[in-house]
């Protein structure tokens, strides 16, 4: 079952509160999303890290109900 | 027994990680890569020069899965160099844009001749 746009952005918010968070649905299907999530809980951590932690806020949909979600984290 | 098989693909990813100084975990082969992503990896390991061995995910679900579970990353591709886990495709994309890919790959004396 696809993810919708708002659920993904919750999901992030609720685990990253201060997160600013822009989404695309690459192709309208609910299932290929592109995510910039920025956050000051990201400094001082690799990117594997800051990944993991927007992967984990999903509770395990990541590479299961989600197939494919572009990440880019930032800091500011 | 389910348990035994991960003990087991668990034994086969560190040897792969410790035999090979760049080993990419990937879906479909180098010449024919069966994902975006994965190829997106093959395509920046190409442009870097860099020799890399890569293991078909697609082979066995015991690989497929197992290697989700080592690195505790929950998707595919995986680049691993010198036994450590460097990220996903995003990752790789981004720190080859940078130009900390290569950075990283010469601290780790792996031969980088950007093309």
């Amino acid at each position: 079952m696809p993810l919708s746009k708002e659920d993904l952005e919750k999901y992030i918010k609720n685990s990253i509160p201060d997160s600013i968070i822009t989404i695309e649905d690459l192709r309208g299907d609910g299932d290929h999303y592109s995510a910039t999530v920025i956050s000051k809980s990201f400094e001082g951590k690799t990117k594997v890290q800051q990944h993991k932690m927007v992967y984990d806020s999903l509770e395990g949909k990541m590479g299961n109900e989600l197939h494919a979600l572009m990440l880019k984290t930032k800091t500011e | 027994m389910e348990e035994n098989n991960i003990i087991d693909i668990s034994e086969n990813i560190k040897n792969e990680i410790k035999s090979n100084d760049v080993v990419l975990f990937m879906k479909g082969t180098p010449v024919f890569p069966m994902c975006g992503f994965s190829a997106a990896v093959i395509k920046v390991l190409s442009d870097l020069n860099i020799k890399f061995n890569s293991v078909n995910v697609l082979d066995s679900d015991e690989m497929r899965e197992g290697i989700k579970k080592f690195s505790n990353w929950p998707t595919i591709p995986q680049l691993y160099v010198k036994e450590e886990f460097i990220g996903g495709c995003d990752i790789v994309k981004e720190m080859h844009e940078t130009g900390e890919l290569t950075k990283l790959l010469s601290s780790r004396g792996i031969d980088v001749k950007p093309s």
